[in-house]
């Protein structure tokens, strides 16, 4: 198994999607008519669906570069028929895939038999009608589109439009609007590449449409802002139609100030009116209606912003985390080292850290809270910052749209929790 | 994951000592002399950051979020040093210097001070380190995409990449420029080279800025000599020399203790490689005195 790079759940929940860094993504889907889901009313398990190759390393003959197959992310478009689609980026080429399972065949064909070998007209004695019998559940999985050369740098966000029809694709200096159904011709929709390449001093990390308006994206910078554009005001979108910034502390300014304040990630929520975004330390919940400064930070390891100078050395501090919000906007979740997450419960302020482990979870075991320990009394079970393992990074998870199931994705496992207490959200 | 020990110590609480100054010291900068503790971390950081931005992965594009970041970080402490008086004694001594080879040593003379002023006496200035590693490469290979139509740019070969890690590579010429402008900026009358006068209009106007310098003023070499073609030898001969950064770590935490095995072992396998690859000439030989250079720096010498 490959290192995961993203996990997405589809809108209703019911699959799950991780791409891994061999190019490979794995579907998984919900079990809902199995008999124990019926007899104790749990909610089903996940199991693998589908399997396919979805990218391919390649090599760009200009540069001399290889081009990697890892998957960067996967979006899924909302279910219009029987077929789910999926869209799937490298850090170039953008693809549709559709998945559609084939359950029944035709069986009785008049002028083939079985074999589909022509028969012999003469031994034809009565006319059949055909029918569709049950077989085994094949899915198929088939690229649809390939969305290709649109791209200079790497592509970091892909985000589906609510219209249905479009997307957007942002690499570290550009942001194109692509139709689903059109692959030679993509709309570029942001750019801030200099036009000397020497003055460059800020790259875009993140990019989202709104949930609910199609005219509305944001997208994030190395520098901590936040960029809300409406594509009604301008062909480009160069100029922000917002700009969420907080201002700088300086009695907190040091030579990493600028790199972690980076936004590694940046989410809607669900009601479109906050925006989530993750940096190296912190999580913030912006309010769209404000743009002097975020309405609410989380410390998610407070503890690290002593150990800078060394996170700077072996380049943990350019990790990039992502940030999810729960179904009811009420908790947001992200990622830390050690395995651990942290849960943030909006309305209390308060955080929990739980730790995606196999060694400290067997199925179905309750998980239970860890602590780094950071002064005052030491709790048993408390890890001391110098323990934190930085090479086990929880960088990719996702959050069921409408229940309290979490998909978080280890280095090469993929660790599905579930809420017991309260499996619907609030 | 760290390599524990008394160097990962020192710089957390150095780091901790540099916060707070920074962040205590909000007065008038330039009349400001940092503490020599400050200065060391302050250079151990810029060095740091330096091979950062040098030592990239050379198949694979770098990271072009993690280069930006890197190099806003020297050009903070440049900026810095620039306020702190440190930097204007640098230029000001390298102005008066007139071969480059001295210019060479110097930058590693220099750096190792960790009293700017005893370095200023020593007569002799530093130029900072190319910093052409990826950051330009990545966007001087891309604008071959995006610019065809650039007669300038046309000039760079394919295999920029391979070369770009230790200022090798087609844009000499413009670094040349930069750095023509920029010691014409600060009054140096030496005679170095002439600007080539090519495509200087395509520079921006020079910048005051010190900030600026940072990618302005990097080059190891005066002449640059045409291009180099893409060399399996030099590949091999790069392929040495171990981007990971775990071991950079050991590398640097070695630096004030007597040097590991590690750097000496590279050093000694990059001069046995040495005779083979040079036969491409002189461009080649410059550049494994690029890379004793490089290794001198690590070594700490």
């Amino acid at each position: 198994a490959d290192v995961i790079s993203t996990v997405e759940f589809n809108q209703t929940g019911d699959l799950l999607a991780t791409g891994d860094k061999g190019g490979r993504v794995v579907i998984f889907q919900r079990e809902t008519e199995s008999e124990e889901v019926l007899e104790t009313g749990d909610s089903g398990e996940y199991n693998v669906y589908s399997t396919f190759q979805s990218h391919e390393p390649d090599f760009d003959y200009l540069k001399s570069l290889e081009i990697e197959e890892k998957i960067n992310k996967i979006k899924w478009l909302s279910q219009q028929n029987a077929a789910h689609f999926l869209l799937s980026t490298n850090d170039k080429t953008i693809k549709l895939w559709k998945v559609s399972e084939r359950d029944k065949r035709p069986e009785g064909y008049n002028l083939k038999d079985e074999e589909g070998r022509l028969k012999d007209i003469s031994t034809i004695t009565s006319l059949q009608v055909p029918v569709l019998k049950p077989t085994d559940l094949m899915v198929e999985v088939r690229p649809r589109r390939v969305f290709s050369n649109g791209h200079t740098y790497h592509v970091n966000s892909i985000s589906v439009n609510s219209d249905g029809e479009t997307y957007l694709s942002a690499d570290d200096l550009r942001i194109n609007m692509w139709h689903l159904g059109i692959t030679d011709r993509s709309f570029n929709i942001v750019d801030i590449k200099p036009a000397n390449m020497e003055d460059l001093t800020e790259v875009i990390t993140a990019a989202e449409f709104h949930p609910q308006h199609c005219h509305l994206f944001v997208y994030s910078s190395s520098k901590g802002t936040l960029r809300l554009c409406d594509m009604r005001s301008s062909a480009l979108c160069d100029k922000h139609t917002k700009l969420f910034e907080e201002p700088e502390d300086p009695g907190s300014r040091s030579f990493f100030s600028e790199i972690i304040s980076s936004v590694s990630d940046v989410k809607f929520s669900h009601n479109g009116r906050y925006l989530l975004t993750r940096d190296y330390l912190t999580a913030k919940v912006w309010d769209l209606n404000m743009d002097k400064g975020p309405v609410e930070t989380y410390q998610v390891h407070e503890y690290l912003r002593s150990k800078l100078c060394s996170l700077y050395e072996n380049d943990c501090i350019f990790d990039k985390f992502e940030c999810v919000w729960n179904s009811s906007d009420s908790v947001i979740m992200t990622g830390a080292y050690n395995s651990f997450f942290q849960m943030f419960d909006r309305e209390t302020g308060r955080g929990v850290t739980l730790e995606a482990w196999r060694e400290s979870s067997k199925p179905r075991a309750v998980l239970r809270t860890r602590r780094v320990y950071t002064g005052g009394k030491r709790r048993r079970g408390d890890v001391g910052v110098d323990s934190l393992d930085f090479s086990k990074k929880i960088l990719h998870m996702a959050w069921h749209p409408s229940e309290n199931i979490i998909a978080i994705a280890a280095t090469n496992n993929l660790y599905i929790f579930q809420d017991r207490v309260n499996p619907e959200a609030e | 994951m760290f390599p524990k020990g008394t160097k990962r110590k020192f710089l957390d609480s150095a780091e901790d000592a540099a916060t707070a100054t920074v962040a205590g010291e909000q007065g008038p900068a330039s009349t400001r002399t940092p503490s020599p503790s400050y200065s060391l971390q302050r250079q151990s950081l810029l060095d740091m950051s330096l091979i950062k931005l040098q030592l990239c992965h050379m198949l694979v594009e770098p990271n072009l979020c993690r280069s930006v970041l890197i190099a806003n970080t020297v050009r903070q402490i440049q900026e810095e040093m620039t306020q702190d008086g440190t930097w204007q004694i640098m230029t000001q001594a390298l102005a008066a210097a007139q071969c480059p080879t001295d210019r060479l040593v110097a930058t590693e003379v220099l750096c190792r001070q960790s009293d700017p002023a005893a370095a200023a006496a020593a007569g002799q200035s530093p130029k900072p380190y190319p910093l052409v590693g990826g950051l330009d490469r990545g966007y001087h290979s891309e604008e071959v995409v995006m610019e065809a139509g650039d007669a300038h740019k046309e000039a760079l070969p394919t295999q920029s990449y391979l070369a770009g890690p230790f200022g090798m590579g087609p844009c000499w010429e413009e670094e040349q420029q930069q750095q023509e402008e920029e010691e014409e900026e600060d009054g140096g009358d030496e005679d170095g080279e002439e600007s080539e006068g090519e495509d200087v209009d395509e520079r921006p106007e020079v910048d005051s800025r010190p900030g600026e310098q940072v990618f302005g003023t990097f080059e190891i070499k005066q002449q640059p000599p045409p291009p180099p073609p893409p060399d399996p030898a030099l590949e091999e001969l790069f392929s040495d020399v171990d981007p990971s950064y775990y071991e950079l770590d050991t590398v640097l935490t070695g630096m004030q203790s007597a040097p590991k095995m590690g750097p000496y072992d590279l050093l000694e396998s990059l001069s046995s490689h040495g005779p083979q690859p040079l036969s491409p000439g002189a461009s080649c030989r410059s550049d494994l005195n690029e890379l004793d250079h490089i290794m001198e720096i690590i070594v700490g010498s």
